[in-house]
This record gives C-alpha cells, structure tokens and sequence, in this order.
C-alpha cells in the first residue's frame, strides 16, 4: 500500500520552480558531472527562495530531475520530519505537486542532508545530496585555484599527510563526518558531513548519487556501481562506528544511533536516526 | 516512554503565523505602508536593491516591510525573486558623464569644471537628534541654485587621464561582452567584470571593514577621492530586431572614482591608478569602499604582492555576498546531531584509551616500585 501524497502544482511558478532553461543547464552540468565521477563541475547557480546553506543546491537538482512520475522523499539528520525537509518536501509539493512519501522503499528521488538511509537503494532510485563544501581539500588548502590544480594532477599527498598526522597524534584518523573518499581511482571527493558510518553505502550503490553546492556552485556525481573507497592506510584500515547499545526503541544493532538526552541527571538513550526505517522495523506485518 | 521527536510541520505553520504578528507590532499604531517606506527610507532601500542586485525601489519597500527592516533578508526577498525574471538582454552601458547630477564632490581638485556640487549629505549635519521628526507634519523646503547645473560634467580620472597622469583603463581586446556572474560561476583568478559585480553586489560592511583596513596599512594604497557624484542616469536598450536605441528608464546611481600613487616601474613611468566603485541609489559609504577595494584587487597587476586581506581576491570576492555569508552562517541553526554524535563518540573513545594507557602505566611504576 502507497502512503505518498500529492497536493498539485501551484500554477504561478513554473514546474520545479526554476524556468526551462536553467533546468537544462543544470542537467547539462549533471551530465558532465556524471561522465567524470568525483570531478567537481562548475554550474550557474540560482539564488532559490530557500537560504544558502540550507540545501539550495541539493534543491536545485532535484528541480531539474523531478517529473510527474517521479515520488519525492527529503530527509536531513536521516528523518523526515526535521524542519528544513518538511521545509523542502512542501516547497516541492507546491511548485511541481509531485507525490512525497516517508517511505525510502517508494522514492524515486531522495533529497538528503547528512545521511544515507539505511535500507539499500536501488537502482531506480536517485539519491541527492545536500552539500556545504565541495572541495575534500579546503581545509587543507583554502584556494580554489590551488585545489583546482591539486586535483587536475591528482596530488593527493596533504590529505593522506593529514589523516596520518591525526593517527600519530590521537591512534586515530579523528574525521567523524566528511570522511573523504577516492571516486572510481581518481578523484578524491566530498562525502558531504554524512557520518562515516555511512560511507561504506557508498560504494558500488545502485543508486545515482548526485551532490549539489548552490553556494559554492559546483556539481559532481557519483554512477551507479562505482568504486567509492574511504582513503586508508594498510595497516590503518578504515572503520565505522559502533554503538553498545541497540536501538531503543526498534532493537536495530547495524543502524547509526542518535543520542537523545532523557533527564538533567545524564540519562540518554540511543535511537535510529533513520525514522522510515527504525519505524518500519516496529510495524508489524511489513518486512524489515 | 520516549517516542521520535514528531510536529515540525505545525511548528513550521505556526511559526509563519508568529513572525507575521511580530512584524505587525502594536496594532493600536497605524501600519506603515510600502509607498511612506518607499520614499522616506530611500538610503535603506538603495542598500537592499544593491545587495539583492535588483533595481526595483516599491519591491525594495516591500522587501524591508515583510523583514521588519532587516536589510540583509530585505536582500535576500529581492535575490529570490530576481532568479525568476526572465533576462531578455543586456542595457547599453550607462553614461555617467551624462548623469542629472545631484551630487559632485572632488577632493583631490579645489575646483574643476561643472563645480564643486554638495547635494543632500548628512557629511555636515551635527549628529544631534532632532526632535522636530518626532512630530508629523514637519515640511521643510530647500533653497533653489540661482543657475542651472551643467547638463555634462567631466569625470576627474578622464581629465587625469587626458595628461596621461592616469592609468588608462581600455576595453579589452575584440572588447568582449562582460560575465555575468549571476548565469555563470565565477572563475578564479577572476577577471575585472567579475569581480566589480560580485563587489556592487557585496556586502557594505565586510567592504567597509576592508577598505579601512587598506587605509589603516593592511593593503599599500593612500586614497583620495578623486571624485563622488550620485544622480539619475539614463538606460538604455538596443533591439537587435530594431537596430537603434531606446531609453528605457532612469536609474539613481552613486560613483565613485578613488585615486592611488602608483611609483612606476621600468615599463611604465609613475602615474595614478584607479579604483572604481558604482552603486545603486545615494550609497557612497558603499562605492568608496568598493572603490577602495577594487584598488587593492589591482595589486597583482601592479606586482605589489597580495600579503593583506584586501589584496586576495578569493578571500574578498568569495566572502563579500551578503546573501551567501548569511545562509551559510545561519545553516548553523539547521540540526547536526548525526555528525555531532560521531564527533561525541569519538572524543568518549578517545579519553577512554588515554584513561586505560595511564592507568596501566601507573600500574606498572607501582609494580617496579614495589
């Protein structure tokens, strides 16, 4: 049973928002950002009625993407029911009427900040990514002319210098989120602040991956079945969070856990921070 | 029993509700309306109509009504709606020699052809209140010239220029048609044309900030200013279809031409350079510090090395947008609890290690100890 919902397109904006051409400017540089995987492709960003910095450019390719057919689902911090999705999810409903749903099982196109949902997507699904800062390599080095050459020759050597040093100094790389990672063995690319957690999900997923930076207007992508690999050493190897407890409220011991505060004593308990998913798990008759 | 935090959709719904109460205020005191906005906070609406790059004075009211006044959301209304409208061309360039002059001062020239021409400036106003505003009804009439105003009046920098004093600034070669920022990302290094949009559009107090910071020896530049003036000037468009121009408005503008030494070099003998700024409405605090700034973007240029804030152009142009800063700032209030979870494990796990390697050294001095 179908729990997506459609409201109709409000007739004073144009379908998705921006005008017809702009959409196929962006599908132009999605195009290209997709032939090049992991490369950072410069687009005309728009200002959008929605504030920099809170998903303008994940908003934008979802605009130029989103077709009557199409079924949307928005989540960030992986619920629905945060204040920017819900933000977003109804900004989409008024100006393309596109069915939403909670449901990752029946997207077709997922907005996403900061997480990956935990149920494997498919390959009829695409997944857009929200995306604050482009460039894996800014805090290392904060021009762009200089970041632009580092990956034109693929000089990958301050980034691996810097996970290093940070194992010298704590026995750890000490990157929780933004982990970077090295697309299809060529370009090291932004994960957006997704926990590392979900950085194996990235990997060879079915799934389209699409990034967009409004702010900082670029575009990259990453293709179904692509080789995604977090940046490692051998014996270093990369590895994930894990929680002690299971999740309070569904029993899941393979999901990101947030933490929630109970009391003002230090009471807290852990709980999926993907809601369709923790929820899903808890209603019965359907499969986790 | 906890169960998933639920109601950001009522909470969003009502909140709209709240802010537009909040903007209405005391409904006992008269609702202000956009045309007394309009025409009697004509200085905050140059600035929003700069900062949302949008010439458009009842959309900039209107902008500053629904923000209770805050300029830089007032901005941001105007740059949201700017994206919609469809673009059609570009005007022909504006001649401010030709500009209606309201306002002329020099300050590196005592006196210069067309005169010296103060206009309305609050310059030698004594910061005293004055009471008077408090009550309504208060008409003040301001005294007429006894001569007209010349209909052209010479730039400064073009009667420099005519000695060869000044940099001489050209078109490019083939004299290209300009970027335009808004349709297509800035490049880096970038040039002129981005960069004197990217500055129009800038914020004025991270410009302001930066062009004292040149004055205060942050950036090798003394100023002056070679020239201010601030009137109406006419736009005007070609059709292609038509082939002749067509007048198609007037538009308030404020320019402002600074003056810089420049000591020379073994190609070019010393002479004074430019910095240009160009602004919407009466905004001088805005195109002097444009001014000032575009002049220290011209250190590469003039190979005076880039080691100030001022001089870098990345550090200027990709942080001067009102409307980027202020998303990108405020996102901050958007949820981080999935990375601030990771960042909460991490440190737990590190103490923990740090905890158990020196109680297991302490242990074994105790064992060497004993």
């Amino acid at each position: 049973m179908s729990s997506a919902v459609s409201t109709g397109h409000d007739p004073h904006y144009n379908y998705g928002y921006l005008d017809e051409q702009t959409k196929r400017m962006i599908r132009r540089a999605l195009l290209k950002a997709v032939a090049i995987p992991g490369y950072q492709a410069p687009f005309g960003s728009r200002e959008m009625p929605l504030a920099r910095g809170w998903g303008t450019g994940g908003i934008q390719i979802t605009a130029s993407l989103l077709g009557p057919s199409d079924c949307l689902k928005v989540i960030d911090q992986g619920a629905d029911d945060t204040t920017n999705a819900v933000s977003i999810r109804n900004f989409f409903a008024r100006v393309t009427g596109v069915e939403t749903t909670q449901k990752t099982a029946e997207a077709t196109i997922i907005q996403t900040r900061h997480r990956i949902p935990e149920r494997p997507l498919t390959e009829d699904q695409v997944l857009v990514y929200q995306v604050p800062q482009p460039e894996p390599l800014r805090k290392l080095e904060p021009s762009e002319v200089e970041t632009r050459n580092m990956h034109a020759w693929e000089e990958y050597g301050l980034m691996q210098v810097r996970l290093y040093e940070d194992i010298a100094r704590f026995g750890h790389v000490a990157t929780t989120y933004s982990y970077p990672v090295f697309v299809n063995d060529r370009y090291v690319a932004s994960p957006t602040p997704i926990p590392k957690f979900d950085n194996p999900k990235m990997d060879r997923m079915p799934a389209l991956q699409l990034f967009g930076a409004g702010r900082e207007k670029r575009i990259y992508a990453i293709p179904p079945f692509t080789k995604v690999k977090s940046l490692d050493f051998e014996d270093h190897p990369f590895t994930v969070q894990k929680w002690e407890e299971p999740c309070a409220l569904c029993g899941a011991r393979d999901t990101y856990l947030d933490e929630v505060i109970t009391d003002d004593h230090g009471s807290r308990m852990f709980v999926c921070s993907d809601t369709d998913h923790c929820e899903e798990r808890r209603t019965p008759g359907e499969p986790a | 029993m906890y169960v998933a935090v639920k109601g950001g959709e009522a909470a969003i719904a009502a909140t709209h509700e709240l802010v537009a109460q909040a903007r209405r205020g005391d409904p006992a005191v008269p609702e202000l309306q956009v045309a007394q906005i309009r025409e009697q906070m004509k200085l905050a609406i140059a600035r929003v109509m700069n900062e949302g790059s949008l010439y458009d004075q009842d959309l900039a009211a209107l902008a500053l009504k629904q923000s209770q006044g805050d300029a830089v959301e007032a901005a941001f209304l105007m740059r949201a709606y700017r994206t919609t409208l469809p673009r059609f061309g570009s005007s022909r360039p504006v001649d401010t020699a030709a500009m209606a002059i309201a306002r002329r001062i020099s300050a590196a020239f005592k006196d210069l052809p067309g005169g010296q021409v103060l206009g309305p400036t609050y310059d030698y106003t004594h910061r005293l209140f004055d009471f008077a505003l408090e009550a309504d009804g208060v008409e003040r009439q301001a005294p007429e010239a006894e001569a007209p105003l010349a209909a052209t009046m010479p730039r400064v920098p073009d009667i420099l220029g005519a000695q060869g004093l000044m940099e001489p600034e050209l078109p490019p070669d083939g004299d290209q048609a300009p970027c335009d920022i808004t349709r297509d990302p800035a490049e880096f290094p970038a040039g002129r044309d981005a960069r004197l949009q990217m500055l129009a559009r800038g914020d004025e107090g991270f410009l302001l900030g930066l062009a004292y910071s040149v004055q205060r020896g942050f950036g090798g530049n003394h100023p002056f200013a070679g020239e201010i003036r601030m009137g109406e000037t006419a736009v005007a468009f070609l059709p292609e279809e038509l082939g002749f121009e067509i007048e198609i408005g007037d538009v308030t503008l404020t320019e402002c031409q600074m003056i810089n030494q420049f000591k020379g070099s073994a190609e070019t003998p010393p002479q004074f350079t430019r910095g240009y700024g160009l602004a919407f409405g009466q905004s001088e605090r805005k195109a002097m510090s444009m001014a000032i700034v575009d002049r220290a973007l011209k250190a590469r240029d003039f190979d005076e090395g880039s080691e100030y804030p001022a001089q870098q152009e990345e550090f200027v142009l990709y942080h001067c947008d009102t409307i980027e800063a202020s998303g990108f700032v405020e996102h901050l209030k958007l949820p981080h609890y999935v990375d601030f979870q990771g960042e909460l494990e991490l440190i737990r796990k590190i103490r923990r290690e740090q905890e158990a390697q020196r109680a297991s050294a302490a242990k074994a001095m105790e064992g060497a100890e004993g």
